[in-house]
């Protein structure tokens, strides 16, 4: 295999890797208010994720840093010419990341309000462009010879992009709902399940017109094969979150249903990879010479052997630390968990006494 | 303004922004993990007290150092396309090194540490905080190599018919000299402006709550006291290492330190100069003889090349153009990073000297008030002086984006307009500025609440229902 073939696979796995991890946590962060109806069950919700979203957040700078390293040619098009997406997309994750450690910092409603927006707004919008722009590198964009974007913010809003946006917002939001459901006892388990349900069927429903749709404009025996496996893995976590679980009557197979939905994100983005290969960005002016490919994109062989040799060596032992953390977090959470803290402010604390 | 002007604005902006907590987290996690270890070792509750205390300001600066991170790793491409193109060859490794490495340890291993007080043995627990320490020295030093690859580039070939730099020597890049005492020189900077943090917060409690755990406030004064020293002893040697070396390989940056028109030998160290205003030529000039030939090539005699000569050089090697970078910067900041510093490192002398033998400063004498002053600028002055000395670094290797390859003026991106810069711009100034107030207000309201209560929480019937340790 051509060296620039497999750096275009090791992308492919990072967004993976990106999409299924950090699909659940925007899952989550779009469920708060809804499934966290008081302070106590809206904490029980961002600490279904508290000790894990960062190393997760680390896959999409890990992803962009590997573009850039493998193929410049590829980072310098697709972030100048995403200019203001992208720069939506950062705003949020500024504005999730910092109202996850400072909303519990202050004893005091508005305070953790303003900032359960910010965790809401910080979820929904990367949820949805994230989709938006993958649908668009698949469906090509305006490129000129110099491999130069000469199209606007409007061109990157067509019909299909947009359905692509909702796709993974809809995803993310079931994959996240039965993570809640895998993650917690009581109460909001139960809810956490029914929701997964309702929209488990919105999602499928839009998924699998928006893979349908992919597969028609461009296709190969790989890529029908990994959508088909998507939609397959989809309707078999929806399946089994309706299942009882074998051992508890109140609960149902939550293990089995995220690993559905986490199998299923993954199928999907590897389809869309799978469609779009050999191109990194196809050129919707001139396609044939326009087009960015893995050949035309990429970096010289020596830097991407020392890349592959780095990367070789150090994602399994990214994958065992990762896995380990999930491991020492492993049991569920209930609102009886969440400790008192913030401890009252001091003044408080002096009255009290 | 066209839109490279914008970029530059917007890079400096957010790269001084994110570097404002950067070094704080490199030295306080060192901190937090060495109070942590000698709770482990002696068992005493104040080093516990001072772990968790400082850990919590820790994290409130880590959360802002990240977001503010996420923004650099995608700029590169947003906003200097043209640069992407020219170096990412060499340039992007580093950078997907530093993610692999160095970010996934970090955030995984403070998610550990955070929420692993009760979940992991005593010891993993430890253990964790160092990894996370490492993990930034780690980020640092990759990051550094790509910016000193700028600086001074080395182990490339220039591929004419593609356009671009290419890799022929990873392992020149990797111990480019530029980085080796960069790196260094960076670390010893997050070192004096983390002690001079932990000392400054210790010294208000000190004067202003006297008798409130004195002993675990007493201990932190003085280790973030001689923190700071030590790191200015470091930083003095080897930022002489490097302006030597910068003195060889960017020499115009070294002339424009000193607003060295002409060549001299030997060379005078000026401590201030005023220049004429459109900077092509020193007014007045107060000067120690013979010490800038000692700075730049270590003897009293050395030649050192002047302004006007390099600017003629240069033109005869790369064609027409002005290469001088902005002297009036490039001056003061060098004088304002060294005056900063060593400011600082005299405020902790006085903090150790106040501390010694048993004693704490008195709120109620001149000493002490004069003191509390002292410790309050004492976090202020390394941040100042990180500052300057990276807007010295960056200005003083204009016009050039690439040192001697790629000019800064043709590094940005063609398809990105002046209006979404602008946007972009007022985007994240606003943002960094709202959310500066609302990082302040935290430090400063968790740093007042002093050391926490240690002691353990009331028994519980089992263990499944224990409440977490921490939660958000």
């Amino acid at each position: 295999m051509h060296l620039h073939t497999l750096w275009f696979l090791l992308i492919a796995v990072l967004f993976t890797g990106y999409f299924v991890l950090e699909g659940f946590d925007f899952g989550v962060g779009m469920l708060l208010p809804v499934l966290g109806r008081d302070e106590r069950e809206r904490r029980v919700v961002i600490n279904t994720i508290g000790p894990v979203w960062d190393g997760n957040e680390v896959w999409v700078l890990t992803a962009g840093g590997a573009m850039f390293a493998a193929f410049p040619e590829w980072y310098a098009t697709l972030f100048s010419g995403f200019y203001l997406p992208l720069l939506l997309i950062l705003l949020a994750l500024i504005l999730r990341g910092v109202a996850f450690e400072y909303r519990g910092k202050r004893d005091d409603v508005l305070w953790r309000r303003r900032f359960d927006w910010c965790i809401v707004f910080g979820s929904v919008v990367p949820a949805f462009l994230w989709g938006v722009a993958f649908a668009n590198i698949v469906r090509g964009v305006p490129l000129d010879a110099d491999h130069q974007y000469t199209g606007s913010l409007f061109t990157l809003l067509n019909p299909y992009a947009l359905l692509g946006g909702l796709t993974t917002l809809l995803l993310f939001l079931t994959h996240g709902a039965i993570f809640i459901a895998l993650k917690t006892v009581g109460d909001i388990r139960q809810r956490a399940n029914a929701l997964a349900e309702r929209v488990g069927i919105a999602a499928a429903l839009v998924a699998v017109v928006f893979l349908v749709w992919t597969m028609a404009r461009h296709s190969t025996p790989l890529s029908v094969t990994l959508a088909v496996l998507a939609a397959l893995c989809l309707v078999g976590g929806l399946v089994a979150n309706r299942l009882p679980s074998r051992t508890d009557p109140q609960g149902r197979r939550e293990g089995w249903a995220f690993t559905g939905t986490a199998a299923a994100i993954a199928f999907a983005v590897a389809a869309l990879f799978a469609t779009l290969y050999p191109d990194v960005l196809p050129s919707t002016v001139d396609p044939a010479t326009n087009s960015l490919t893995v050949a035309n994109a990429s970096s010289t062989p020596y830097t991407l052997k020392i890349m592959t040799w780095v990367a070789l060596v150090f994602t399994p032992i990214v994958l065992l630390y990762q896995g380990w953390t999930y491991w020492v977090f492993r049991k569920r959470i209930g609102t009886h968990h969440i400790p008192a803290e913030p401890a009252p402010t001091p003044a408080a604390t002096t009255t009290a006494t | 303004m066209d839109a490279t002007d914008l970029a530059r604005w917007q890079f400096g902006i957010t790269t001084v922004y994110h570097f404002l907590f950067v070094p704080i987290t490199i030295g306080m996690a060192f901190l937090v993990a060495a109070f942590q270890t000698a709770w482990v070792r002696t068992g005493n509750e104040k080093w516990l007290k001072l772990t968790k205390f400082y850990g919590k300001l820790f994290l409130i600066n880590f959360a802002m150092g990240v977001v503010t991170g996420i923004v650099q790793e995608f700029q590169f491409g947003m906003n200097w396309s043209e640069y992407s193109r020219f170096v990412g060859d060499i340039f992007g490794a580093p950078l997907a090194m530093e993610a692999l490495l160095a970010f996934f340890l970090e955030s995984t291993f403070l998610g550990l540490w955070i929420f692993g007080w009760d979940k992991l043995p005593k010891k993993i627990h430890l253990a964790c905080i160092w990894i996370v320490a490492w993990g930034t020295v780690l980020s640092a030093a990759f990051i550094l190599v790509a910016n000193s690859w700028m600086q001074h580039p080395v182990g490339f070939r220039i591929n004419a018919e593609r356009g671009r730099a290419e890799l022929t020597d990873f392992w020149a890049v990797l111990t480019n000299k530029v980085a080796l005492i960069t790196i260094p020189h960076t670390i010893a900077g997050a070192f004096l402006t983390a002690g001079g943090l932990v000392a400054a917060v210790a010294v208000w409690h000190l004067v202003r709550r006297p008798g409130r755990d004195t002993a675990a406030y007493r201990s932190a004064a003085k280790v973030g006291a001689w923190t700071t020293l030590v790191a200015m002893v470091a930083l003095a040697l080897t930022g002489d290492v490097q302006g030597k070396i910068m003195t060889e390989v960017q020499p115009m940056k070294m002339a424009a330190a000193e607003a060295l028109y002409t060549t001299e030998q030997p060379a005078p160290f000026s401590l201030f100069t005023i220049g004429t205003l459109d900077g092509s030529r020193p007014v007045y000039a107060l000067e120690l003889p013979d010490l800038l030939s000692f700075l730049a090539t270590g003897t009293f005699d050395g030649k050192v090349q002047g302004i006007n000569d390099l600017q003629a050089e240069y033109e005869a090697k790369y064609g027409p153009g002005d290469y001088k970078p902005n002297i009036p910067v490039t001056y003061w900041t060098f004088r304002l990073m060294i005056g900063f510093g060593a400011l600082a490192s005299l405020i902790a002398l006085w903090v150790l000297w106040a501390t010694r033998k048993g004693r704490a400063p008195d709120a109620n004498t001149r000493g002490g008030k004069l003191l509390l002053a002292g410790a309050l600028a004492l976090p202020l002055l390394p941040l100042l002086a990180n500052s300057t000395g990276w807007i010295f670094t960056e200005m003083g290797r204009q016009p050039w984006i690439v040192f001697g390859q790629m000019k800064t003026a043709v590094a940005a991106s063609p398809s990105v307009s002046s209006g979404d810069v602008i946007t972009s711009m007022a985007v994240f100034t606003l943002l960094y500025g709202a959310l500066a107030v609302v990082e302040v207000g935290l430090l400063l309201k968790y740093a007042k609440a002093g050391v926490p209560d240690v002691s353990p929480p009331p028994a519980v019937e089992s263990d499944e229902d224990r409440p977490l340790a921490f939660a958000y």
